[in-house]
């Protein structure tokens, strides 16, 4: 076992306690800041800067996740980190799971993959579920929605599968954006031949962050998308059970 | 030597196949369920529909309720003072009914019950277009003196300013008490002529006394109760019904039960009238009448549609100012269900399954305000039928049974919203509640009221400085507290002596033991308002700004502060601390017939009311705004989700506030997760995990704000949209605005 010097700190925009919206059950969600991705339809553009956040180190996050720790376990739920992107901070991420592990917290790390080299295999195994959102299967739509490339992430959940981590995957379903036909079929295939992916979450785009562009005044460049109807959801959903993946 | 129980034939066919001894020899029902119940660990997959004469039953009722709502009320009997025996029979569909009994002769038909107070009774019939009859303003007027009058011949001046200034408020002295909930499973468990036996037996023991006050009062008490009992033998007989003797099948036992309550609701118009903890019971009848092969399921869940039925449709002439103060027409006809225990046996039944049941069978309604007695050992098919209710329906409330159980055992039940009493055993003097924000104003100006400028308090130094100093603010606050319970304990004492005296509870008395336990049941109102505000004077600076009479008027606060309802010991420790101290403030003056001092943290819904009557107060809210309802965190501050919100209110400690600790709770659909055949399990998790750190209850609304938005532009697409406000459950479209925008104002927990 090597012995690495801790990092006590990290930045973090916020935390929150939710249910079954962010891994099984309630969990205290934990927001860190920075995200190197720029995602057009991003509720959260209050934590794309790491200089926005507050400075936080490991044992005042551990405090206040320790508040909830009997609560967390009897309502059969846990701690997630996600972001911004978590990754952007793997030491103080790593830190954190670690902790939460050693409470007997059941941890889930929430992330694009676009980062996912950074994410040691230590790291890892104190990670008992990985929420992994691909945003698009097409990498001309995934650089032009995420300003990023697709393959860290392709690459990241190919990893995970080796590993055998459990995985859910996020996909928001965004109207004219990510409801292509087969950019859907084509990453569905690609999810069924992996037998790490337990469930695939479509989550229907929603404008509900909006205010907080306003707030930041930076303009919210689909603000006139409108969000995908039931159909459109109920499709895509169906392409995804279609390749035998628990889809909802 | 024991003498072996001779019963009369009739009495050996009803107890037919029921085990157990020590309830035969005395009057003991939790004996009998220990006993003779067969607990339910299964799922709901065994429940039945509304059959086609529940259907008609309920649609002929139901077809009254637009009129009602439109005109306050469908209809009065204003010549005939109600009392057990003053009405006719009264049916919905006679040949139909299968549980018959009515309050008066037709349904929703309300009665005038002028004991507790002859202007409520004048005031209710004005309001809705109706004219007191002369020769009850006569009676009442002149020659039987009301439990109102008497109250206010005993009032000293300081207690008619507290109750005016709305520092003390929400007093029961012009209306009947309610919170008294008759065992009436006694009715159908032993039949009239025990009970009168029984009762009989107490009083020989008082007649051996010597005749002081106290006992003088008690002998004229059972002498009542055994007088009730025979009016209720009456008025069962008129509807054909033989209650001098048990039950013999389910049909009976519930029949008995419901005309046990039913004299209870036909004498007293009480604030809440409880029903008690009635499912279990009657599952021991019914599952007796389904081995026999008596009856099948379908007839089962019919018995207990049609007792809802009745349940639903209990009417009291009030004024719109307390319908106001109470959001619609509440009843509290709650029904505890669930628990467990004292052996550790769950005390579900199938019958627990089937009340819940009657909430799809007839829809939803706000009553009975049926209330979940929760552990996190209950079965997990109850526990997730439960929460898919609340999901469904919005009409449930849950209340901690692990904190009840081991205080006031495993046979009690909730009277109104959260006041936990053992069934027949205990009673309590129904106290309303103090306005603690307001006292706290109180402390900041010397005593004067806020509002008007009024001396309310003793005169004491305001407080002078250009900012408020914490130390100095919580010394005089402890002041005001002082001469706030003391006054408050008084007024109480006067106000339940002339209740006993004016408009003793007769029936549901003697549906009780003798002695029985009693608890002066006092409240505060306003706390999240108070405990903010000192948070504000204590980590942020709070400047004081007064008018040209030096009275504090507004405040302006600069910098930072911790808000209750972020699971942040540095302000929830400072709710503790409060509840504690005027729990003991509370405990040092003595109660009226050595009743033991309880509290609540509940306002029903008068935190609209109290608000409208507070200043400004420290935390920025507004003069007028309402507070939070119950030990609620202030709408909008509890900024974590329901998990840290819930476990703010889950410190305030239990012994403290024994008569009841009420958070209510709004959550979105998706607040309870993204895939929808998951979110009973989650809810089941948030409530297994609130009850086992602390908390003892929760009301649960799965609703989002664009439905309710809808329901007030469009009430007629809503007439069953039921909300639980505050303990209990109202018909959100019978609110008023003021009270449908505060529960919209309200935080809902949902997600991003």
């Amino acid at each position: 076992m090597s012995t690495t010097v801790e990092p006590v700190t990290g930045r973090i925009h916020s935390w929150d306690l939710s249910t079954g919206v962010d891994g099984p059950g309630t969990r205290f969600v934990l927001f860190l800041s920075g995200c190197p991705l720029r995602c057009l339809y991003c509720a959260n553009p209050d934590t794309w800067h790491m200089r926005d956040g507050e400075p936080a180190t490991v044992d005042e996050v551990m405090a206040e996740i320790g508040k909830y720790r009997a609560f967390l376990t009897t309502a059969g739920g846990g701690v997630t980190l996600t972001g911004g992107e978590a990754l952007l901070q793997p030491a103080f991420t790593a830190a954190l799971l670690r902790r939460c592990r050693e409470l007997g917290l059941h941890t889930a790390l929430d992330t694009s993959g676009f980062l996912g080299a950074r994410a040691t295999d230590e790291l890892l195994a104190d990670t008992d579920l990985v929420l992994l959102d691909v945003k698009s299967f097409d990498v001309r739509v995934h650089r032009k929605l995420t300003g990023g490339d697709l393959a860290p992430t392709l690459d990241f959940a190919t990893r995970l599968d080796r590993l055998g981590k459990r995985v859910w995957i996020r996909y928001v379903l965004v109207p004219g954006w990510t409801d292509d036909e087969d950019a859907v079929e084509g990453l569905a295939g690609f999810l069924s031949g992996l037998d790490c992916v337990e469930r695939v979450d479509v989550l229907p785009f929603h404008k509900l962050g909006a205010h907080k562009y306003d707030a930041l005044g930076v303009p919210f460049p689909l603000r006139d998308t409108p969000a995908p109807d039931t159909a459109l959801v109920d499709r895509v959903r169906g392409q995804f059970r279609g390749h035998g993946l628990a889809a909802h | 030597m024991t003498a072996t129980v001779t019963a009369a034939p009739r009495t050996a066919d009803a107890w037919r196949r029921f085990a157990g001894s020590a309830w035969r020899e005395r009057i003991d029902v939790r004996d009998f369920i220990q006993a003779n119940y067969t607990p339910y660990e299964g799922d709901a997959a065994f429940l039945t529909g509304p059959t086609d004469r529940t259907r008609a039953v309920w649609e002929k009722v139901s077809a009254l309720f637009p009129e009602e709502r439109r005109r306050g009320v469908l209809d009065v009997d204003t010549a005939t003072p109600s009392t057990i025996t003053s009405h006719a029979p009264g049916y919905i569909d006679r040949d139909r009914e299968l549980i018959v009994g009515l309050q008066t002769d037709a349904p929703l038909k309300r009665a005038i019950m002028p004991g507790g107070g002859l202007r409520m009774v004048e005031n209710g019939l004005k309001a809705y277009g109706y004219e007191a009859d002369p020769f009850v303003t006569k009676v009442f007027g002149a020659y039987r003196k009301t439990h109102n009058d008497g109250v206010f011949d005993a009032y000293t001046p300081v207690m008619r300013a507290a109750r005016k200034a709305g520092i003390i408020t929400g007093l029961p002295d012009a209306y009947g008490r309610g919170r008294i909930i008759g065992d009436y499973r006694r009715v159908a468990l032993y039949g009239t002529d025990r009970l009168v036996e029984a009762k009989r037996a107490e009083r020989a023991l008082l007649d051996a006394r010597p005749s002081t006050a106290d006992v003088i009062r008690d002998r004229e008490e059972l002498a009542e109760q055994i007088r009730a009992l025979g009016e209720l033998t009456r008025m069962a007989a008129s509807y054909g019904c033989d209650v001098t003797r048990p039950a013999t099948t389910a049909h009976e036992a519930v029949q008995w039960l419901y005309l046990g309550f039913l004299a209870a609701v036909k004498e007293q118009n009480g604030a809440a009238m409880s029903l008690g903890r009635t499912s279990t019971f009657l599952d021991v009848y019914l599952q007796r009448d389904l081995d026999e092969g008596l009856l099948d399921e379908s007839r089962a869940q019919e018995l207990v549609d049609d007792f809802v039925i009745k349940l639903r449709i209990v009417r009291f002439l009030r004024t719109p100012e307390y319908d106001a103060l109470f959001s619609g027409d509440p009843t509290w006809v709650t029904e505890s269900i669930g628990g467990i225990g004292a052996d550790g046996r769950p005390l579900v039944t199938r019958t627990s399954f089937r009340f819940l049941r009657t909430l799809y069978n007839l829809g939803p309604a706000p009553e009975p305000n049926l209330t979940v007695l929760w552990s996190p050992r209950l079965p997990d098919g109850f526990k997730e039928f439960c929460a898919q209710v609340s999901i469904d329906t919005s009409a449930v409330q849950y209340e901690s049974d692990d904190l009840m159980r081991p205080r006031t055992g495993d046979d009690t039940a909730i009277a109104c919203c959260v006041s936990a009493m053992a069934v027949g055993r205990q009673m309590q003097f129904f106290g309303a509640r103090v306005n603690l924000a307001k006292a706290l104003l109180y402390a900041v100006n010397g005593g004067r009221d806020e509002m008007t400028g009024d001396q309310v308090a003793p005169e004491t130094p305001a407080l002078t400085g250009e900012y408020l100093d914490y130390d100095e603010l919580s010394a005089a606050y402890d002041r005001v507290l002082d001469w706030l319970a003391r006054t408050y304990v008084d007024t109480l004492n006067v106000i339940h002596c002339m209740h006993d005296k004016y408009a003793y509870e007769r029936i549901e008395m003697a549906l009780h033991d003798h002695p029985v336990h009693r608890f002066m049941a006092c409240g505060i109102a306003g706390l999240s308002v108070a405990v903010d505000s000192l948070s504000a004077v204590k980590h942020a600076r709070v400047k004081v700004l007064r008018d040209a009479t030096g009275l504090a008027v507004d405040f302006e606060t600069e910098g930072e502060f911790p808000a209750y309802g972020n699971n942040d010991d540095r302000v929830d420790a400072l709710a503790v601390g409060l509840v504690e101290s005027f729990m003991a403030k509370v405990r040092e003056h003595p109660a009226y017939r050595d009743a033991e001092h309880t509290q609540s943290v509940l306002t029903i819904t008068s935190n609209v009311v109290y608000g409208k009557h507070t200043g400004n107060t420290p935390d920025g809210r507004r003069a007028g705004q309402p507070f939070a309802p119950g030990a609620n965190p202030m709408n909008g501050r509890d900024r974590h989700g329901v998990a840290a919100s819930a476990l703010s209110v889950a410190k305030l400690p239990y012994e403290a506030a024994r008569d009841g600790i009420s958070l209510t709770t709004t959550i979105t659909p998706e607040g309870l997760g993204h895939v929808p055949d998951e979110r009973a399990g989650h809810l089941v998790g948030i409530l297994d995990a609130y009850m086992a750190s602390g908390g003892f209850h929760m009301n649960v609304n799965v609703l989002d704000r664009a439905t309710l938005e809808d329901a007030m532009d469009h009430p007629e697409k809503y007439p069953e949209l039921t909300v639980r406000v505050s303990g209990y459950a109202v018909n959100f479209v019978r609110l008023t605005r003021e009270q449908q925008l505060d529960v919209i104002s309200r935080t809902f927990h949902g997600s991003l």
